[in-house]
């Protein structure tokens, strides 16, 4: 009885060292991860500017986020690029997932042509920004050299001077960069469902496209949703590209590439608003949680009512 | 017969769709080693002669060599940090039962959703405050909480660890903070590995963070030093050193790339089925 009780209070003992274990991270997490994000809320009740004493001024900072017409813009600039840059991805990612998991077909080297795929993406965003800013140039760039050269287009275009073009660009650099992360994590997905469910469809005659609707699709939905969100925590987050591109904070030609974190950098760290600026931030998150919120329902809501 | 013509089609757009990938990175190895006057002039896919001129030029307006050793500077000892303290809460939170368990492993999840954007304006006031702006310590310490990382190798802990090992361990008398670092940190190495080489290219590129932190030229990481481009006017008359400069800032990823692949693609996989 005695001996239990030693090794029950040796074992609590041993549970103590949990505390010291998980110390640094939650240390270092308070100080750089939740201190900054309550710090930007409280900022944006202020009308901080970078020094002195923030005063507190409501809720000014968000009606004065909302009634801003090029915060709307910029929200709308985001969503465009975000979302033809989405399309293309996740298209280009679901069209490889299906031709490399086709039971006729069976394509061979996915591995080569997976890290293939996936390279563009290992770039830092500066390097690529400047070596598609470089090939887009409209006098100079290689690519219209290319283009007009083989007689697909009679002239050189401005591609990253047009606001018919500029934003598409970027949207379509962005496709270039990242389809191939979806396609791996579309891959693992489908590598992850059961031979079982194949074989058995097989059996039962079912067609190719059949299989993929009745049981690829259902069974991808996590990772599909996982993806959805991950992008669109990313691509309402995108800076880097357009903020390069086309003349920083200005987003060119006029404003039609400027995105919200572009607009956010513009006062937070150059005009030093920063009491806007953290208002701009929240305003954003706001929007994210809510479109995930959506996203979420829409995949899974129908699910239950089938379900039924 | 139409079966063997449809496999076929099948492998040029895959393989059209590589070199689709590949060919822009092509296009900057040739354009390197052209001058500006013959990149403006023509395209060809044959190396020109210009390099060592081109490389007079970078060199003159920036020292590349420097921005990367600034990167490694940052981002050896983020990851590093990020390794070995994730197992370490990882392991904690699978192994041990204490106050706070549940909670913490909830506020890990809560915060992988959230946007880094978010706290950016925080952040910095953060480091204003602490008088760290134009140090790496605010790009270094934050890697010590890596809510994505703890996340993962949680999993992976559970999966790997097994009670009996450790239980075995503590008969031989071994202390718990001997336990971690002679059995368990070498157990949970190649998931820590697969973790590292993102969290290494996530700092190596990171670009934003840097830009608001770093003042002084001498102390730009290499994308920092790239973006740098964008401001001046003479080497932006010549082509060919823009290309030779993005070039070089490329080059040590495609040597990793060339060598891990396999491992990064796998870590991105495990991000995949984690959900």
């Amino acid at each position: 009885m005695a001996s239990q009780k030693a090794v029950k209070s040796k074992k609590r003992d041993i549970n103590k060292m949990g505390y010291l274990f998980v110390a640094p991270f939650v240390i270092v997490f308070l100080i750089f991860n939740l201190y900054p994000v309550l710090r930007t809320l409280y900022l944006s009740f202020t009308d901080y500017q970078g020094f002195g004493d923030p005063v507190f001024v409501g809720l000014q900072n968000y009606e004065r986020v909302l009634t801003d017409k090029f915060f709307w813009r910029d929200l709308w600039n985001t969503i465009k690029i975000w979302g033809v840059n989405i399309v293309l991805q996740l298209g280009l990612a679901f069209l490889l997932t299906i031709i490399f998991s086709d039971i006729k077909y069976k394509v061979r080297g996915l591995s080569i042509y997976r890290a293939l795929f996936y390279l563009p993406n290992l770039i830092a965003a500066t390097s690529v920004a400047f070596l598609f800013k470089t090939l887009l140039d409209w006098k100079y760039g290689t690519i219209n050299q290319i283009l007009t050269g083989a007689g697909i287009m009679g002239s050189p275009v401005d591609w990253l001077g047009s606001t018919a073009t500029a934003p598409y660009v970027i949207s379509v650099i962005g496709a270039w960069m990242w389809f191939g992360n979806s396609f791996i994590m579309l891959m693992a997905g489908v590598q992850g469902i059961s031979k079982d469910y194949f074989e058995a469809a097989a059996i039962d005659g079912a067609g190719r496209w059949k299989v993929f609707l009745k049981i690829t699709l259902p069974l991808l939905k996590p990772i599909l949703l996982y993806v959805g969100i991950t992008s669109l925590i990313g691509g309402l987050q995108m800076f880097d590209l357009p903020f390069l591109m086309c003349g920083g904070t200005i987003g060119n030609p006029s404003g039609s590439t400027q995105t919200v974190v572009m607009y956010l950098y513009k006062f937070g760290f150059e005009t030093n608003q920063v009491g806007f600026a953290s208002a701009i931030a929240y305003t954003l998150f706001v929007i994210i949680l809510v479109v995930s919120v959506i996203q979420f329902k829409v995949m899974y809501g129908k699910n239950k009512n089938e379900g039924r | 017969m139409a079966f063997r013509i449809k496999k076929s089609i099948l492998y040029i757009a895959l393989t059209a769709l590589a070199v689709l990938c590949l060919f822009p990175f092509l296009l900057m190895m040739v354009n390197a080693t052209r001058t500006g006057s013959e990149i403006v002039t023509s395209f060809t896919l044959i190396p020109g002669q210009a390099l060592a001129e081109n490389w007079q030029i970078v060199s003159g307006y920036f020292n590349l060599f420097k921005g990367m050793a600034n990167s490694l500077m940052v981002a050896i000892p983020a990851t590093l940090l990020s390794g070995y303290f994730s197992s370490l809460t990882a392991y904690a939170l699978v192994v041990y039962k204490f106050k706070g368990n549940k909670l913490l492993s909830v506020i890990i999840v809560v915060f992988m959703m959230i946007p880094s954007q978010l706290s950016l304006l925080g952040f910095y006031d953060l480091v204003t405050m602490l008088n760290l702006v134009d140090s790496y310590i605010p790009l270094i310490v934050p890697a010590i909480a890596a809510p994505g990382i703890v996340f993962f190798l949680r999993q992976y802990c559970e999966a790997s660890i097994q009670p009996a090992l450790l239980e075995a361990a503590r008969m031989d008398g071994a202390g718990e903070i001997k336990i971690f670092h002679k059995i368990i940190l070498p157990l949970m190495s190649p998931g820590i590995a697969t973790m590292s080489i993102g969290t290494f290219i996530g700092n190596w590129n990171n670009y934003l963070t840097p830009l608001i932190l770093l003042n002084s030229p001498d102390k730009f990481t290499l994308p920092v030093m790239v973006a740098s481009l964008n401001s001046s006017t003479d080497i932006t008359a010549n082509q060919g050193a823009i290309y030779l400069a993005v070039a070089i800032s490329v080059i040590p990823i495609l040597i990793v790339f060339a060598f891990c692949s396999k491992y990064i693609i796998s870590s991105i996989s495990a991000g995949g089925v984690k959900e």
